[in-house]
């Protein structure tokens, strides 16, 4: 009676729309273009290796100050009444459903010269670039992302009993201890999966380097889609090769984390 | 009188088994019409299985189940004319009380003033008048319960099946409810099959009950029959209180206990031939020591309301009296048992000692050490020598085994079937693979667990066999 | 909340809604650059006006509204088959499914360009707003499943029974019982593929074909090109329409949470 058939048009589409067009990927990855075998789509990825490399940087100097950003303000949600609690999730959320590549353009309006900010640093005597560098491309991403990682450490933060943490402190631990032996250790799947949910898409994001970033700040995520529309096959090595980075990650990640915390 | 038409739900040899464990053991079981039958049970014995059998959600492996003299295996739930209320009710959260008990009728498109009329019928039978438009979830457990029997009853069912109904209710609402189950009972004229674990809500309200254990029936009878007449030792132990002792039955009419001879009235049990002994607590008379065979020492004396309880020792064994009038602890008394209220038994477990057999692996003979296999696993047993791939029958009493910590040398996942006080132990019966086991023990194991089982050699008596022989 | 929380909860929020409050107050602005010349509605109908950005709208919510319905009705179902799995095959097909979500958006979208492609060549068709709408399907999916298998779970199997009891079969008993129970993870489920459609650019990027546009493909257009205050009146726009949106589903939830809290 319990049956198992619904599933099938489900494991169907799977098959067709998610592990036929990563098999191409594959396919495409180890062809040339008249079809024959060759490696060479990966000596070709091979030589934007710096991209790639300051792709994973940007990714995980952004994923970094975000967790350093989120885990006070997610910490002090959890510790609201369940209204503010509420009212702080939404608050968090909002930006978030606003389009992504409005959200970068506003960095722009504020950023370039003569822009608001730009103003008032000049006001003060202060002139420099704020567009167009490094920076303003990890600030673009911390600003994509950070709801990424707030919602999952609040939201494992938000089920830590407060009886716990007054048990603790009721058998001495200070503050500083109280976090570090009770908060912490409860919180470590809320890091897993905003580590997750924040690493993920920026190390494989395209755009927010094109707009806030210099010339030389390109990520991989750009180059494939600068290189796939005139050469598939190497741009199905660097998209590969970018999966299999990825979830090399995520599997070393859920060593730290409880297998749920991912999904 | 009943006789065999009457009969409207009959099981013939049901055998259910999950993952290799057998939950139901070739059972056979009729339902007559308008009963009030309840099947009792501890929990894991088999008695929810046996309901979803009957209401078509689990299928037999073997047997068949037949519905007024038709066959009706295989056939899904919605085609039988019996109905259920599900243990934890489950009522449909997003419908109000009219339209949960006027589901059934709206599937099989009941005319609509027929089904407004009905529910209100029903609703006055089940005592909620005029809640029709409230939400269930808004309703105390006690309504819910009765919502759930409404939505079932208002079907028209030959059978209402109902699974642990009270469970979830406190001890008073519970009192209520058998009362007004029972009503509801006799106002509709329905078959219930009533599913629980307590012996007393069994007891009040049934006109038959089933006693079930370890996936089979033990005995089916009146409420008085099963009190007054266990046919053994778990029946006994399972309905109300009782002081179960090891026996022996010398003749027709005289029996042996704790070293006395006692007159009673059973028969056909043959010579010499060791059987339990029940005598309920309200049975024994509280009289001075020379008044009577068995002597004893009060130990213990508790009010309870209606009687006391007195806990006498006598020769070794613990007795439980129920008596209205008290005693002071340290009393010497006798304990007066008129020969009718002393019930026989035949024993569940019929050896007195284990026997079973092992493969000799290998053998020491410096060391004195032989290494055995019972049932896939390994023993070491000091003290004996035997040449490896003899096999032994080993004899074991019940004292030598015990369940067994963490490491190496036991029997892995016995299941315990039964556990009855004794009066001095606790008498345990356990199931392996290949066999039943007879345990001592001193401390109140769980029944219908698993545990780890292991054995004392040093009291063993070893046999070499010869083929399929003893020699 | 101590003063210290309070500052830095601001301080965030001030992060967060910054640039927003920026883009929205120089929508206004009656003038093209980032110094305030007064203030005008003129860029608003301008946005209305402009007969692209419409129909990219109406694209948009299309595929929103198909991919979401569809999505829903498939990841249920599949919830539903996948809880009846046991054991690996179950942790497989969960697997599989989660595939898609944890891989980058970039690599779902050149795969899929990559197939569309070649079945373009093979069948002669172009693509445009189907192979988007399968697209978006394809990502929407797991995120069904992934709200709907815990209701599955938690969801008291006797109520199922029950409506088989009392006479439904196995179809009737999921329209007219199950369902219900499966009902909040359905919703969430529907909400959030909404929300990923409509905000989606990276895959309607790689899987739209030559000519098929919607909004965030007609923002990247219009971000590319010259700056325009339009852009910035349709981030007020489309940030306003976010917070209804937001405050009437906050309000839905908070009437549910509270009849949940009377049920028990």
């Amino acid at each position: 009676m319990r049956l198992k058939r619904p599933s099938i048009p489900y494991i169907i589409w799977m098959a067709v729309f998610t592990f036929i067009p990563i098999a191409l990927i594959l396919y495409s990855a180890f062809t040339d273009s008249s079809g024959g075998f060759t490696l060479e789509p990966f000596t070709k990825a091979f030589g934007y290796f710096d991209v790639f490399l300051r792709s994973l940087w940007i990714a995980f100097i952004s994923t970094l100050i975000c967790l350093v950003l989120a885990y006070p303000i997610g910490y002090i949600m959890s510790r609201q009444k369940k209204s503010t609690q509420n009212i702080l999730t939404m608050v968090i959320m909002i930006p978030m459903w606003m389009n992504f590549l409005l959200r970068i353009y506003a960095w722009i309006t504020l950023l370039q010269s003569g822009g608001p900010i730009d103003t008032m640093l000049s006001l003060l005597g202060i002139h420099t670039t704020l567009i167009g560098n490094q920076g303003a491309v990890i600030l673009g991403m911390v600003y994509e992302y950070l709801p990424f990682m707030v919602l999952p450490l609040y939201s494992v933060m938000a089920k830590i009993d407060n009886n716990l943490i007054e048990a603790a402190e009721d058998l001495g631990s200070n503050r500083l201890s109280v976090m570090r032996k009770v908060v912490f250790p409860l919180s470590i799947p809320g890091i897993v999966s905003g580590v997750t949910m924040v690493f993920v898409p920026s190390a494989s994001t395209f755009l927010v380097a094109q707009y806030l970033g210099g010339v030389d700040d390109i990520m991989i995520g750009d180059v494939i889609d600068r290189i796939f529309w005139s050469d598939q096959n190497t741009g199905a090595a660097i998209a590969l090769i970018l999966m299999a980075a990825i979830f090399l990650f995520l599997i070393i990640l859920n060593f730290f984390g409880d297998e749920e915390a991912i999904a | 009188m009943t006789t065999k038409n009457d009969v409207i739900v009959s099981l013939k040899d049901i055998f259910v088994q999950f993952d290799g464990e057998v939950i139901l053991n070739h059972i056979d079981l009729d339902i007559k019409d308008k009963e009030f039958l309840t099947i009792l049970g501890p929990s894991g014995c088999g008695k929810t299985t046996t309901l979803r059998i009957i209401g078509g959600f689990l299928e037999p492996e073997q047997g068949t189940v037949t519905f007024e003299g038709k066959k009706i295996n295989g056939l899904p739930p919605y085609k039988r004319n019996v109905n259920t209320v599900f243990q934890k009710y489950s009522l449909f959260p997003h419908l109000n009380v009219f339209d949960n008990i006027a589901f059934g009728m709206k599937i099989k498109k009941v005319p609509k003033d027929e089904i407004k009329r009905r529910v209100k019928e029903m609703l006055a039978i089940v005592d909620l008048k005029g809640y029709e438009k409230r939400s269930v979830s808004k309703l105390s457990g006690g309504q819910q319960q009765r919502v759930a029997i409404a939505r079932a009853l208002v079907c028209d069912p030959k059978v209402l099946l109902l699974d642990e109904p009270l469970g979830a209710l406190d001890l008073k609402l519970r009192k209520n409810m058998q009362w007004e189950l029972k009503q509801i009972q006799q106002k509709t004229n329905t078959a219930f099959v009533y599913v629980t674990h307590d012996q007393e809500e069994a007891l009040t309200m049934s006109d038959t009950v089933v006693v079930m254990n370890n996936g089979v029936i033990e005995q089916i009878g009146t409420p008085t029959d099963v009190y007054n007449e266990p046919v053994n030792a778990f029946v006994a132990d399972f309905i109300g209180d009782a002081n179960i002792i090891n026996g022996t039955m010398l003749d027709d009419c005289r029996v042996r206990i704790l070293g006395e001879e006692l007159e009673c009235v059973d028969k056909g049990f043959g010579q010499n031939m060791p059987i339990d002994v029940v005598i309920r607590p309200e049975d024994i008379e509280v009289v001075k020591p020379e008044e009577a065979v068995l002597k004893g020492e009060v130990t213990e004396v508790v009010f309870k309301g209606v009687h006391y309880e007195i806990t006498v020792m006598c020769k070794g064994c613990e007795w439980i009296i129920h008596s209205t009038e008290g005693a002071k602890v340290g009393d010497k008394i006798g304990m007066k048992i008129i020969p009718f209220n002393i019930q026989i038994m035949n024993k569940m477990f019929l050896a007195e000692k284990n026997t079973f057999y092992a493969d000799v692996v290998s053998a020491d003979k410096e060391a004195n050490t032989i290494t055995v296999h019972v049932e896939d696993s390994e023993f070491e047993i000091e003290g004996q020598y035997f040449e490896p791939e003899t096999k032994l029958a080993i004899t074991l009493p019940p004292s030598a085994l015990s369940i067994a910590g963490d490491g190496v040398g036991h029997l892995d996942d016995v299941y315990i079937e039964s556990v009855i006080f004794k009066g001095e132990h606790n008498e345990i019966i356990l199931e392996s693979d290949k066999q039943k086991w007879l345990m001592q023990s001193d401390v109140d194991e769980q029944v219908a667990t698993y545990v780890p089982l292991k054995f004392d050699f040093t009291k063993a008596e070893f046999r070499v066999m010869e083929g399929e022989n003893e020699t | 909340m101590k003063k210290i929380s309070k500052i830095y909860t601001a301080l965030i929020i001030f992060f967060m809604y910054m640039p927003i409050v920026t883009l929205i107050i120089f929508s206004f602005n009656n003038g093209k650059t980032t110094v305030w010349k007064g203030f005008t509605l003129k860029w608003y109908t301008d946005l209305f006006r402009d007969s692209q950005i419409i129909s990219s709208l109406w694209n948009t919510l299309i595929i929103a509204l198909l991919a979401s319905f569809i999505a829903t009705a498939l990841g249920t179902m599949a919830a539903i088959g996948i809880n009846n799995f046991k054991g690996k095959k179950r942790i497989l097909i969960q697997n599989a499914s989660n595939v898609e979500i944890l891989s980058p958006d970039i690599v779902t979208g050149v795969a899929l360009m990559l197939m569309f492609t070649m079945l373009g060549v093979a069948f002669h068709f172009k693509m445009g707003f189907l192979t988007v709408l399968l697209a978006h399907i394809t990502f929407c999916t797991p995120y069904v499943v992934l709200n709907v298998l815990p209701r599955i779970r938690h969801m008291d199997y006797s109520v199922y029974e029950a409506a088989l009891d009392l006479g439904c079969n196995q179809w009737q008993a999921f329209r007219k019982v199950v369902i219900h129970e499966l009902m909040p993870g359905m919703f969430s489920g529907f909400l959030m593929s909404f929300t990923f459609s409509m905000d989606d650019f990276v895959i309607t990027y790689f899987t739209r074909g030559a000519s098929f546009q919607t909004l965030s493909i007609q923002i990247y257009t219009m971000t590319h090109q010259r700056i325009s205050p339009k852009i910035n009146a349709l981030s007020a726009l489309m940030f306003v329409v976010v917070l209804a949106l937001m405050i009437v589903v906050n309000l839905k939830d908070r009437k549910s949470e509270k009849q949940q809290a009377q049920r028990v």
